[in-house]
């Protein structure tokens, strides 16, 4: 299965730009089916950036967070060609974790 | 409304006995409350909190200050409640958190962001918002909270035009 993470990492020398896009229902539990049930929350709750062995960025999210959700920053120190590992966990468990390179 | 999951509320009764038995092994140390943004732990009491004050009391212990220097930039009308594009700038120096609270919603906290040393003290996301709110930012800097707010109309079903 294709990742549900897409990032573009990108380098200006000094300065690493990262932005992360992520495939996930982010479910309130508020929400009902056509069908009258309620749908089960369903959300990303922790979202980490980890560029050589230290978390730069530790996104912590709530059911408010929208649908696929959509987040950028910006470090330093990084260099092109560089690896950033990406990986969140849900409130089910569920989780995904991929590795950009810094273009 | 409420949050009915089974294997969440096994886990906050886990959290919370580790709470005590750290609490015991503190022994005679002066009471230190581990608020959820200093350290690495999804904050999930925080999370749950209904209103913007508990959730800020939750998640950081402490009152912030208005300041000029967050900067928060999001649509004084969103036509789509769903998807409400949001960000926050600052000039403050030594920024370890930031965080995004909507007042109106079922639950105020949205989103928390932890900054390490390096990383450029600003964040863009996109929020839910359920109708016209107050939207709060704080900055944790230095030890410190400093806060941005703004009212976002909400136009719930509209698609301009």
């Amino acid at each position: 299965m294709a990742s549900s993470i897409r990032v573009r990492a990108t380098s200006n020398g000094d300065i690493t730009e990262v932005q992360a896009l992520i495939q996930h229902p982010m479910d309130t539990g508020l929400v009902k089916n056509p069908a009258g049930e309620l749908i089960p929350a369903h959300y990303i709750q922790q979202l980490k950036f980890e560029w050589n062995g230290k978390d730069v960025f530790v996104a912590d999210w709530g059911t408010a967070v929208s649908k696929d959700p959509y987040v950028k920053f910006s470090f330093k120190g990084a260099s092109k060609g560089d690896d950033l590992k990406i990986s969140w966990t849900d409130n089910k468990g569920a989780s995904d974790t991929t590795t950009a390179k810094i273009a | 409304m409420t949050t009915t999951s089974g294997p969440l509320a096994t886990r906050r009764l886990i959290l919370q006995g580790a709470a005590s038995v750290a609490l015991l092994g503190l022994g005679n140390l002066p009471f230190a409350p581990a608020h959820a943004a200093a350290n690495d732990k999804y904050p999930e009491e925080a999370f749950k909190q209904k209103n913007e004050a508990d959730a800020i009391k939750a998640l950081y212990g402490r009152n912030a200050e208005p300041s000029d220097k967050v900067k928060l930039d999001a649509p004084e009308i969103a036509e789509n409640g769903g998807v409400v594009p949001v960000s926050v700038t600052t000039t403050l120096d030594k920024v370890s958190s930031i965080s995004f609270f909507v007042s109106e919603n079922p639950f105020a906290l949205a989103a928390s962001y932890k900054i390490a040393e390096g990383t450029i003290p600003g964040v863009a996301n996109r929020l839910k918002m359920a109708k016209t709110t107050k939207l709060v930012a704080i900055v944790e800097a230095d030890g410190k909270l400093y806060s941005a707010t703004k009212e976002v109309k909400v136009t719930v079903g509209g698609c301009g035009g």
